[in-house]
Order: structure tokens, then sequence, then C-alpha cells
């Protein structure tokens, strides 16, 4: 089966800054592939190599078998790209930019129209709004549109739900979600560490480095050790109690409880009752919890001493 | 995860923010519709809401740099309409937009924004040093902003927020796309400035950072739809996360594409 | 920082050098139908004055208008027949000056400078003789009889406003793609950079050509200005100085990574050069050598002397195939530059 990306050993540097720092990677077809890691971790950087708008300093990348370097002309007809900024025609109504797009890649909106129609039905009421009208919601199906219009081979979305309220995050992950089955590769960066739970495998990135790549659910089972939720009506001091607990790897909060990690095997619940009660805490629940993405990403960060 | 374990619920608490139907209007369009709420003092307040809700014009409003067009607002004591100057001298702000200058040193932002603040030499450089250490940044202090990663640069533009300790801190997104150890570090900031007399304005698109809040509102369509703390809000949304009141709330929301 | 600095120093010195209404070297043409001892001395005086220098030397008068549409001449000096026997015989004899008034300041200016040196001969003789004589001087202002000032100014106008909007308008719109992002989405796609180039160009085409019938129409009406050559020939080079604009300003786009600077490099290196030193309002004759050459990579220099030429003086592309063969030469240039330039990738 051919690979939809490949990504060997990929060096980028911008003067004195390392962007990516030896990347290697495969993608296949169809795969809905998530890059996860904040800002700065390299993902746009990796996203414009791939797409063909800058060249590696060291390594190579093909995309669909093709050469980003050598065969980039070949690329840029069979991809589609959806930068991290609104990359729209303000001026331009819905239609218009969609007939544009089309037009640009020989094609018409009617031939793949299949293919945007559930997305494009949400917005179709205001084709005739000019983009830069729309809401951020609104924009980004849009934009999305306007990249599948041609049937690329391969998606490349940077960031897309970037600034987007939630309720349109996850809608916009569910419309990804039915694109895969036109075997379509989908490559999408974020930040929002909960959307990589959503992807069929992630790569989580840190200062152009890779921490780990797999499925979602591998990289969750992979971590070692156990993780205890704890919550408590007094969170604050709770927090620095458990900071304090020398058998635990981290106490992070997550939300209205803190995730405690332990990875010493003799370690028990009781254990910590027993601490915690000693400390003066009082009304506590201890809950096992199955480690989540960014419990495994916070972890991978502190052992590659990718913290600063 | 409040603050207000420490305060007893007998007390009666101080309104720092008083919101009475706040209105804002751009021509035709409502941008807030009849916004009321308080901000006690010392409280860390969450304001939330998709974009477009109108959170940015609210907030533009309390920290003087907007005028209202109806409604009484006052903040840290003073007018909204005419005394925005005053609000200017007694708030700190920081956003993900706004930050420090990238050319100059840590230092010399300090130095900057302390000036501006009115501040006088040895007190810049003894809150310089200050802070400074509390970020264990000291060894940076003539690093030119560019060069440091963004975890450190908002951490350092939240301290500059507050070296003049105001009275109130309004912060916008002020973790967006930072990675997650750091925003982690960022809340520690916001609650050491909570517990030294502090109050936190801040407005995030992260819903778990909404539960690190006394009290949060939630702003869909210009409008406040709700106002509480967070633990009777997932109660009131039978919710298991402030995610899923956000979503509830957010989906009722007229589908106006605006 | 160069910019900041460095423009506006570059900018005094070419106003203080390029700014100048003194007569030096003007080209001038003489007929001599005498070519006698006295004309000698007269083409002399007139040619070692340090105002003129011969540009053409002629024998017949059918060749005078030739000579002035081709553009080089300013000023024609025509001795009669048998110059220095009517002097001696009569005690009077007549000399021609025809200057191009087009430039209806120069013209006056050298017009004086002419009648001057004349006088100053004449006065000569007469202490030499000894008796009253007189040279009979006549003039004609060609082109421009009434001496109106309108007729330097609009050519002028037309050029720098056509060159205003096509070059600055376009070379803002390639670099706010690239500031926007959406230059990013159409590289990757199956789009050719010539194909984005020639896409950004065209509205701009259509509108400057509406802009420069609107502005022909105007002068040709409300300020009078005749149009004494074809008007489609005239048309036909407005376009090629649209395209020459456009793609000069293009060039400028794919060299600048925001409209701001985009911005400056017309205003700077387009704009204040072209008011200064094409000839629009100070005659480049009269500047340093060293900015003469300079004008000649100028196109609205060649330009202005193909719109005065073909709406003061009537001539036709057997005249001015030079100046339109540069403009097309120049257009090219600036198009196959832009193409080379435009970046097919981010960085």
């Amino acid at each position: 089966m051919e690979l939809s990306v490949v990504v060997n050993d990929i060096h980028k540097a911008y003067g004195q800054v390392k962007a990516l720092s030896g990347l290697s990677f495969e993608v296949k077809p169809g795969e809905l592939f998530g890059f996860i890691g904040p800002d700065g971790a390299g993902k746009t950087t990796l996203f414009r190599i791939l797409t063909t708008l800058l060249i590696p300093d060291v390594g190579y990348a093909l995309v669909d078998g093709l050469d980003v370097v050598k065969d980039y002309k070949a690329i840029r007809k069979i991809v589609g790209y959806m930068p991290g900024r609104f990359s729209l025609y303000q001026d331009l109504t819905v239609e218009e930019n969609l007939n544009f797009f089309a037009g640009i890649f020989k094609t018409t909106v009617k031939e793949n129209y299949y293919l945007i129609e559930e997305i494009y039905k949400q917005i179709e009421p205001f084709k005739n709004r000019p983009a830069g009208k729309l809401s951020g919601g609104m924009k980004q199906k849009l934009a999305l549109s306007c990249a599948l219009i041609h049937k690329p081979k391969v998606l490349f979305l940077d960031e897309p739900t970037t600034g987007v309220d939630a309720v349109s995050r996850t809608e916009f992950w569910e419309m990804l979600k039915r694109l895969q089955q036109q075997d379509i590769a989908i490559l999408v960066s974020t930040p929002y560490m909960d959307e990589a739970s959503l992807c069929d495998r992630v790569a989580l990135i840190q200062q152009g480095k890779l921490m780990d790549i797999d499925t979602p659910q591998a990289i969750t089972n992979k971590l070692p050790g156990r993780m205890f939720a704890i919550s408590s009506p007094a969170m604050y001091s709770m927090l620095l109690d458990l900071q304090q607990y020398s058998r635990a790897v981290s106490a992070y909060p997550f939300g209205d409880s803190v995730h405690l990690h332990v990875i010493d095997t003799s370690f028990t619940i009781n254990d910590l009752e027993v601490y915690l009660t000693g400390k003066g805490q009082k009304g506590f629940k201890i809950k096992i919890i199955h480690a989540g993405i960014e419990d495994c990403f916070m972890y991978l960060m502190e052992k590659h001493h990718a913290h600063v | 995860m409040p603050m207000s374990e420490i305060i007893q619920s007998t007390e009666v608490r101080e309104s720092i923010i008083y919101v009475r139907d706040l209105v804002k209007r751009f021509g035709r369009f409502v941008a807030n519709d009849h916004l009321s709420f308080d901000v006690y003092k010392g409280e860390i307040f969450g304001f939330l809401g998709a974009n477009g809700a109108g959170k940015t014009t609210a907030i533009r409003i309390l920290c003087g740099l907007s005028t209202p067009t109806s409604g009484q607002i006052n903040v840290a004591g003073y007018d909204a309409y005419l005394q925005t100057e005053k609000i200017k001298q007694n708030i700190g702000y920081m956003s993900q937009k706004f930050s420090l200058y990238e050319d100059l040193s840590v230092e010399e932002n300090f130095t900057f924004y302390g000036g501006v603040y009115g501040l006088r030499r040895k007190q810049i450089k003894e809150k310089t040093t200050l802070l400074l250490t509390r970020l264990d940044l000291l060894d940076e202090r003539k690093t030119v902003l560019k060069a440091l990663p963004l975890g450190w640069k908002q951490k350092l533009a939240f301290c500059v927020a507050i070296m003049h300790d105001p009275k109130i801190v309004f912060l916008d997104e002020p973790t967006g796309g930072v990675d997650p150890i750091t925003r982690r570090q960022f809340w520690d900031l916001i609650y050491e400035a909570s517990h030294n007399g502090i109050t936190v304005f801040v407005t995030t698109h992260y819903m778990d950072e909404a539960e690190y809040c006394e009290r949060v509102t939630i702003m869909v369509d210009g409008r406040i739809d709700a106002l509480d703390t967070p633990a009777n809000l997932k109660l009131k949304y039978n919710a298991s996360s402030m995610n899923e009141v956000f979503l509830r709330l957010a989906r009722t929301a007229k589908a106006t594409g605006e | 920082m160069i910019i900041l600095f460095g423009m506006p120093v570059v900018q005094v010195l070419l106003f203080g050098f390029a700014i100048t209404t003194d007569i030096k070297d003007a080209q001038i043409a003489i007929l001599d139908k005498s070519n006698d001892y006295m004309t000698h001395e007269i083409t002399n005086k007139l040619l070692s004055s340090g105002y003129f220098i011969l540009g053409a030397n002629l024998d017949k008068d059918d060749q005078i208008d030739k000579a002035f549409k081709k553009g080089n001449i300013r000023e024609a000096v025509i001795f009669e027949k048998n110059f220095a026997e009517k002097i001696e015989t009569e005690k009077k004899a007549s000399v021609q000056i025809i200057a191009d008034a087009s430039d209806p300041n120069m013209a006056n200016l050298l017009f004086n400078y002419s009648q001057s040196i004349l006088m100053d001969y004449q006065r000569q003789l007469y202490k030499d003789k000894k008796f009253p004589l007189q040279i009979q001087v006549e003039t004609q202002m060609l082109y421009n009889p009434e001496l109106k000032s309108v007729y330097m100014f609009v050519p002028g106008t037309i050029t720098i406003l056509l060159m205003l909007i096509s070059a600055m308008m376009t070379s803002i719109s390639i670099a706010k793609e690239k500031e926007l992002g959406t230059m990013e989405v159409l590289l990757v796609s199956p789009l050719k950079p010539f194909q984005i180039v020639v896409g950004k160009v065209i509205p701009y085409v259509i509108l400057s050509c509406i802009n420069a019938i609107i502005i022909l129409m105007l002068s040709f009406f409300v300020l009078g200005m005749p149009v004494q050559g074809s008007l489609i020939f005239l048309l036909a080079e407005t376009v090629l100085f649209i395209f020459m604009s456009l793609s000069l300003g293009i060039f400028i786009s794919t060299v600048s990574q925001t409209q701001q600077i985009a911005m400056m490099l017309s205003m700077f290196v387009l704009m204040l050069p072209t008011i200064l030193l094409s000839g629009f309002i100070f005659p480049i004759e009269n500047m340093p050598v060293v900015l003469q050459y300079f004008s000649m990579i100028m196109p609205s220099r060649w330009f202005i002397i193909i719109i005065k030429a073909i709406m003061l003086k009537g001539s036709g592309i057997l005249f001015l195939w030079k100046e339109t063969l540069i403009l097309v030469g120049l257009t090219l240039f600036f198009i196959t530059m832009s193409v080379k330039k435009f970046k097919v990738r981010l960085a």
C-alpha cells in the first residue's frame, strides 16, 4: 500500500531557532492523523514543508510518493491546504470563494459537491455574504470546503479549530471523521489535547521534537504507573499537599480535580488516604482514572526535559 | 479551584467591579445587551463565551478603553464614563495578543512598563528582581524577548501586568496556545496574585480553567446566560464538567452566523 | 534605517542638482543660408556661450519641421541669404529664431539668451563700423504660440497620474496577498506564477485604461490641450505606458514582503524621481550628466517626450520609434524580472 505521507529525519531552523529536529513518521491513506502540541512546537513549519512552501534543511519528505522539493508542482495539484490564518478572500462571498478555488484547480463545484455537501449545507444560507463577515465557525467550514473542492488526495489542516468556539470545534471534528470514508489522508494540527482522542493516530510534538507517535489509546496505555483523580472541597490546599507528596511523580490540577501520577508499584490508595488525612484534608474523593492525552503529554514533556 | 474556602460564607463581600444594565451598541448591532454582575474583591472571576459573544467589548469598557452606550459601571471605585484615566491607573491588563516588546530585553520591558505605571526607579528595581526570582528567570533579565519561548513570555507579561500592584488585573485569553505544564504554572501565578489581594478577571477558551475560577459567567450573543460558581452551574445543568455546561448553553444560542 | 535616513538625503541631493532653471547645453539647429564670415562668427558666439550646443546643421527649410518633430532640438536659428552683404550694403539683415514652445519657459529663456547674444554682436559690429545697423530678429514660438504653461504641465501630469495609478496600485496588490496569507493558498495549487501575476494585473489594466481616457478627455476639452497627431496612436502609446507601469508595479510587489515596503519603494523609487528627473518640470539638459544618464532609465521621461510630440507637434511613429521601442523593452524587462523574482515558496 502506497503511503500518503512519508517524513524522514526532517530538520528546519530559522536562523538560531531550531523549529524541527529530526522528525520522522508515516501516514496511510484514509488516516485521520493528529499533530498535538503547543505554539512553537513546529506544527506550522512541518505543514509548510509538506505542502512544499518551505524546504527542509536536512531530510526528505514524500507526499503521495512525490518528493516535496523536486516534485513540488505535482504535489500542489493534489493536496488541500488550510493554513493557520484564515485564507479566504474577505471581500468575496461564500459562493464566490468556493467557485474561485474550484476554478484554480480546474474543476467545478458541481463535480465534487458530494464531498463538501454536509459541510456546505450549514453555510449555504449565507452564500451571498462576504467571507469577512462570517463568524469564526462559519469561516472554518468555508475554508474546509474550499480545501476539499478539488478532491485532494491529502488534506493538511493547520490549527483549524484555534480561536473557534467549542460547539463549532466539536462539529468540525465530526465532519472530519465523515471525510475519512473518502480515502483522503487528513493531517490536522491542534494545540487542544482533548482533540487527540478523535484521531486514528497522533504525534505529540514539543519544541520541534516528536515525543511519541501512536494511536491515542496506545499512548495512554503506555503511560507507566497509575493515574488518580482527587477532588475535594478545599482544592487549593489539596493541590499543595499533593504536590509535596514524595511518592507521586506529578500532581497537576485538572479542572475540578487533581491528577496524581504514581509509578511506585507498591503504592495503594490507602497510602494516599493516610497521607492526606494526616495533612488535615477532609471530605476528599479518590478515583482511579485512565490517563488522558494531556496527562501523557505532560509526562513526556518532563521526561524529555522539553519543559522550560 | 476557589480561594473562597478561606473566606467565610457569612462575610459581606466588597464589590470591586459593579455593572448594572451595561449596553454597548455599534450602530444597530448590540454587542452587550444589559449585562449585570458584580465582581468581588480578591475573587478569581471567569468570563467565558464564544468568539463574537461580546466578551472583548465588555472588557474594553471595564478597562476604560471604550465608553458604554448606557448602564452603570464602576471599576475599582471609579466611574467608567468619566474616570477612565483613574481606572487605567488602578488596573493591569494582559492578553494573548498584546505582549511585551519583542526587541527589548526582559529588564527593559519591566523598566518601560514600570515607568508607564508611574513607579519610581527603586520600586521598579525591587519589583523586577522579586518577580523574576519568583519565575526563576533571574538569569534571563538581559535576554531579548523574542529569544524566549512563548510560555516564558506569557508568564513575564503577567508579571509586568501586576508589577504596580493593581487592584484588578484583566487577563484576556492569557494561556492560548501555551503548553499544558506552562498553563498550570500560569494559574499558580494567578492564585498567588489573588492570594495577595489582586482581583483577577480572566477570559479563557479552556473549560477546565473555568473550574479554577470562583465564579464564572457565560456570555452568549451579548447577554449573560449564566453566572454562578462552577459547582452550582454543573448541578443546575446536570453536567459533569464545565465543558458540558458551556456546550449546552452555546448550542441553544441563535444560529445567526454572526 | 536606510530608508528612513538615506531616502531623504538622496532626495535632497536630487532636488539640489536637478532643479535648476539655468540654461546649459540646449540643442539648437542652425540653418545658415549665407555661410559667410558674419554668420559664422554669430554661430560661433552662440555655440561658445555655454548655453547652446549644435544639435543639427540644416541646409533646407523643410528640414526644420522634421528636426523639431524628432524632439531634441529646442531652437532653430535661421540666417537669411547674403547676410553679411546685406549688413554692409543695406545696414540690416534678419535672423529667424524658431523656438520649441512646448516648454514655454525654456523657449522664452532660450529666445532671450539668443537675442541678447545677437544684440551683443550687433553692438560689436556697431563699434567697429561706426554706423547704425540692425540685426532684425524674427521669432516664432512653435507648437505653443501663446506660451501656455498648461502645454508643459499637462503631459507631465498625465504621465505621473498613469504611473501612480498603475504602478502604485499593483505594487500593493501582491504584497497584500502575502500579508493576508491568501498567497500561501494560491501557491499550493496548480496555478503557475505567471497566472497569479497576470491575474493581479488585469483588473488594473482595465482601470488604468478607463482612467487614461478620462484624463485625456479632460485635458482636451477642459484644459484645451490640442491633439495634433493621430488620436489612435496616442491611445496606443498610452496603453503601452500603462502596461509598462503595471509591470513595474508588479516587479516592486514581488520584491516587497509587506504592503508598507511596497508603498515606500513606489514612493521613493518611482514618484519622486519621476517628478524631478523625467523632464516634467525641469529640463533634462540642465541637469548634471550623471542625472541625465539616470533619467534615461526612467520610463516616464520617454513617455513625456512621446506624449508631447503627439499632442503638440503631431509626430507620428516614424519620429517616435526609438522612444516606443524603449518603452516596449522596459515592459518586457519588468515582466521577465517579475516572473523570475516571484517566489514560488515562502522562504
